[in-house]
């Protein structure tokens, strides 16, 4: 294991001071990748290594770095992220090989491939670390990392400002998590969490509860919940496409990391309304996520909104976990959090997928806009079936792995009858409800999605003239797609590994005897099963046998191309395809009052006849609710308040002299009076 | 090896049955309308006709159009290995549960709708927008009422609900019971594509959801769409009756149980279709835009199932 962890270190390494000695080039882009690749790779095994055989490492500190303070350890819990950030890592590297091909000469490959390369290492510490400093100082180095990463095409409109508002988010972040450690250490960074799990319990409800919600705003502003979700849409799109993958797929995945670390290992769980927060934050950001989402255009700002409903899909189990966990029912608690932890890894490789797929048509377009796009599939099959792939796992759609974790949550949730508060019982289905609306507008989205961008008539010539990604991104791609069926595939063996996981934190039961090791996944106490394994092979049976059998029985196989049928019209052309806007138009209506949306209607009429018409223009927009209602007054309350400030700053050295002069006086009375 | 014969006879009766009601709905229909009607089994003329004709494929579709009918199918097909028809619990229980059942299905609508969008046809994207959109909706009443079943049998496991309410027979009167079957009837109306909700005989009229989807699909293929069309009914249909009602179901497996079962099944099935075909005469279609209120009403009625399931426990 020592071995593995000093490989993933140097690889790391060695990747980021070949790109910065190399930088462009084959060559500099090979050895980024290579670097990042091996480094992923070997964090990858690592991790599987650790959860597989159940050992943890702690390793020396002056190995690593000759500093005191900084301490690291691997157990279950950093190690199934560790798996999560090899395996994204792992694939959007070798896609990044290929993909920055194209940044050839217009952006600096050298920050590129260096950054990429620290951001993975610091991932890897960030779950690795075992005291706060270390977890504040790599928490640091992924932000920065990740910012210079956003920053990549700098000349691109929007990308400074997605950059200043991620940057501005994740500091907003990053100080309610050094209000968090000094508060729960007692002022002493370098005390190790092991120490830390002991003192929690020592501390006055009160305080407790303040660590509580620091670590609940702190670890949401990077994982994107509702109403601290904003970055996302902004920073994920104007991120080169690899860097977005990484982004959603682990970047705000370490925001689960530190909740479930905090609030259930370090704090050991707490009252209900803990876990009725985060269950209540869940499903709010899971249901807005996707309502917001339907409505975007933009395919990247639509993926960055399906982040936000899954870290809530996410947030659902974990938050349900808390709540069970508080009433002392622990198998219900663990299954809460394996449903939480298993979508984490699902989303992370079905939104990678995503993301590395749009990135591929953002490769061959050179848009966005999905109205601008079609036809892609003829054009660029390989991409085409992994983006169906990722679409359907993102949709639940049995038997891929989206399903598998989906019917985890849905099962912790409806075991919440157990609960003896029917107050709070009875809030349970609700949470169901809302889960369950959310699973539908995700795959209407993704039938959106897919469809508008990938099938019928290409709608620009840019869509006309696509080609297939290159090898190295189809295979980046590749890794992923598996991922998603495999661990669809597999939750009889997934789900106890997590409960092996999950065991003794917080309390927590060992669980893996809860699960059956059967093909069938058995919930504890029978309460359900089902077999995702059985369910594809009878799926695939029936897809080989119904050709099969129309064949014996003589059915008519003649098949004749011809044009769409159009109502006598003679020819089709792209103009007449249901676009984007007019998919989501019926759920706009419907959820109408949510987004709020305005109109612009502007008919140009002939100037002899209102009966003819030279042009019409449509325009709708729709603003956000949190942006309107919640950052633009806190945006101008700031900046009412520096034009206030302002006011003190009026350029003369006497008035200067005079609040010095001030200042010293209100000093020496104050220190004569206290 | 009784098991899987079990299971292959359910498959194949709910294949057969499945055009039958389709036919015998329609033909109610027209009795109630003063119409003499089709005679029911028309529906199996219309598959051997369809399934004789060549296929006619717009030039813009994809691999994809071609590969749509046959994962509806399959995945209609696959669901009825689930749902106990005739006997329960069935061998093939620990496969998959209610909600397998569900996703499933929805498996189907979501390559439909993609289909829907293929030929690059407006009335393709309307049908699918739409299809999508009522799926979306209708989709937290079915996840409630499955809440409120599993409430009362301890699982979400088709077969140990169907047992429990044998075991215990007052449940079926309870409130929560019998809201949850109103929640989930109309539920059905709309993911089956019944009226209000979707007209199934209407033809190139701007109300139609199901219909203007597959309006590019022909010969076999379409033939194989409209099965399982079909066979979901027949599947929403056994649902609503051998989990309300789960009496005439054989737990044990011997030829008279199994007989009494077939014989139940499709009075059954008559019973619901009859409702159906009096529904249908009875209401109008409603606008495309009222369909979330009618949704929002079952909604309200699986949430008041569950909670009253809990207040009453």
């Amino acid at each position: 294991m020592m071995f593995l962890f000093l490989l993933m270190l140097s690889a790391y390494a060695l990747g980021a001071v070949g790109a910065l000695a190399l930088g462009h080039g084959t060559l500099g882009r090979g050895l980024a990748a290579l670097g990042a690749v091996v480094g992923a790779g070997a964090g990858f095994t690592l991790g599987v290594v650790a959860l597989v055989s159940g050992q943890s490492l702690s390793v020396g500190v002056p190995l690593v770095l000759p500093l005191t303070g900084f301490a690291l350890r691997l157990d279950g819990l950093g190690a199934f992220f560790l798996v999560i950030i090899g395996l994204v890592g792992a694939s959007a590297a070798l896609y990044g090989f290929g993909y920055s091909a194209a940044y050839e000469g217009r952006y600096s490959l050298r920050m590129m491939g260096a950054m990429l390369n620290v951001l993975l290492l610091s991932l890897s510490l960030q779950v690795l670390a075992e005291n706060a400093l270390t977890f504040l100082l790599t928490w640091e180095m992924v932000s920065l990392s990740a910012y210079w990463l956003v920053l990549t095409e700098h000349d691109q409109p929007g990308t400074v400002r997605a950059g200043v508002w991620y940057i501005a988010m994740t500091h907003a972040g990053f100080a309610a998590l050094v209000a968090m450690f000094l508060l729960l250490s007692g002022g002493e960074l370098t005390t190790s969490f092991a120490a830390m799990r002991s003192k929690s319990a020592l501390l006055a409800p009160p305080a407790r509860d303040a660590v509580f919600l620091l670590a609940l705003f702190g670890f949401g502003s990077k994982a994107g919940i509702v109403p601290l979700h904003v970055w996302l849409p902004m920073a994920h799109p104007v991120a080169p496409s690899h860097v977005s993958a990484l982004m959603s797929g682990v970047v705000i995945k370490m925001g689960i990391y530190g909740l479930v670390r905090m609030a259930l290992d370090l704090l050991g769980g707490g009252p209900v309304w803990w876990g009725g927060v985060v269950l209540a934050i869940g499903a709010v950001s899971a249901l807005l996520g996707v309502l917001y989402a339907l409505m975007e255009h933009d395919l990247k700002r639509l993926l960055a909104y399906h982040s936000v409903e899954n870290i809530g899909i996410i947030l659902i189990g974990i938050g349900a976990g808390l709540v069970f966990h508080s009433y002392g029912l622990m198998t219900l608690a663990a299954l809460g959090f394996i449903g939480g932890l298993y979508h984490t890894i699902n989303h992370a490789s079905f939104k990678g997928l995503l993301f590395l797929g749009a990135g591929s048509v953002l490769h061959a377009t050179h848009t966005r806009n999905m109205e601008e796009m079609g036809g892609l599939i003829k054009r660029m099959p390989w991409t085409a079936l992994f983006f169906l792939i990722g679409s359907a796992a993102i949709s639940a759609l049995p038997p891929l792995n989206g399903f598998a974790s989906e019917w985890l949550v849905f099962q912790s949730l409806l075991g919440g009858f157990n609960i003896p508060v029917p107050e709070v019982a009875v809030l349970m289905p609700v949470a169901v409800g809302m889960l369950a609306l959310t699973s539908g507008l995700a795959a209407a989205c993704f039938v959106k999605a897919f469809g508008i961008t990938f099938l019928a008539l290409p709608r620009s010539p840019e869509a006309e003239h696509a080609h297939e990604a290159p090898l190295s991104m189809r295979l980046g791609m590749a890794i992923l797609a598996l991922a998603c069926v495999g661990l669809g595939l597999a939750p009889f063996a997934v789900a106890p590994m997590l409960g092996g996981v999950l065991n003794g934190l917080g309390g927590l039961p060992d669980t893996r005897l809860a699960f059956t090791l059967n093909v069938s996944l058995q919930m504890p106490d029978a309460f359900a099963q089902m077999s995702p394994t059985l369910v594809a092979s009878g799926l695939l049976l029936i897809l080989t046998l119904v050709p099969l059998v129309m064949w014996a029985l003589r059915v008519n196989r003649k098949l004749r191309v011809s044009d769409t049928w159009g109502c006598g019209r003679v020819g089709q052309t792209p103009r007449m395809e249901y676009t984007a806007t007019a998919f989501a138009e019926p759920l706009r209506r419907v959820f109408a009052e949510l987004y709020r949306p305005s109109r612009e209607l502007t008919i140009d009429f002939h100037p002899e006849s209102k009966y003819f018409v030279q042009s019409i223009e449509y325009k709708s927009d729709i603003t956000p609710l949190f942006d309107r209602w919640l950052y633009d007054p806190f945006l101008r309350l700031v900046r009412f308040a520096a034009g206030q400030v302002r006011r003190l700053q009026a350029g003369s050295l006497h008035l200067y002299l005079v609040y010095v002069t001030l200042v010293l006086v209100l000093l020496l009375l104050a220190a004569r009076w206290f | 090896m009784t098991h899987y014969i079990l299971e292959i006879a359910q498959a194949l009766l709910a294949l057969l049955l499945a055009p039958l009601l389709v036919g015998f709905v329609r033909w109610v229909k027209a009795r109630l309308q003063n119409r003499r009607g089709a005679p029911p089994w028309l529906p199996y003329f219309e598959l051997a006709k369809l399934f004789g004709k060549e296929v006619v494929m717009s030039n813009n579709a994809s691999w994809l159009f071609r590969f749509a009918p046959t994962i509806v199918f399959a995945s209609a097909l696959a669901v009825t290995f689930l749902v106990p028809l005739i006997a329960a619990p069935l061998p093939f229980d620990n496969v998959g549960d209610l909600l397998v059942v569900v996703y499933l299905l929805l498996l189907g609508t979501f390559f439909l709708a993609l289909a829907g969008l293929d030929p690059g046809t407006a009335f393709g994207g309307m049908g699918a927008s739409r299809e999508m959109t009522v799926a979306a909706i209708a989709e937290p009443t079915i996840a409630l009422a499955i809440f409120g079943l599993a409430l009362g049998a301890g699982s979400t496991n088709l077969g140990r609900i169907v047992t429990a309410t044998l075991a215990n027979p007052g449940v079926a009167i309870s409130p929560g019971h019998l809201l949850a079957f109103a929640a989930l009837f109309i539920v059905t109306l709309a993911e089956t594509g019944r009226l209000p909700v979707d007209n199934p005989s209407t033809h190139l009229e701007l109300t139609m959801i199901h219909e203007a989807m597959i309006l590019e699909y022909s010969g076999r293929y379409l033939a194989l769409i409209e099965w399982a069309a079909w066979l979901k009914l027949t599947i929403f249909f056994s649902l609503l009756a051998n989990l309300f009602v789960p009496w005439g179901l054989a737990t044990v497996l011997t030829p008279a149980t199994l007989a009494i079962a077939v014989v139940t099944l499709i009075i059954k099935l008559a019973v619901l279709g009859l409702v159906v075909a009096v529904v249908e005469t009875r209401v109008a279609k409603l606008r495309l835009f009222r369909v979330p209120e009618l949704l929002g009403l079952s909604f309200v009625l699986a949430l008041l199932a569950v909670t009253s399931s809990f207040l009453l426990r």
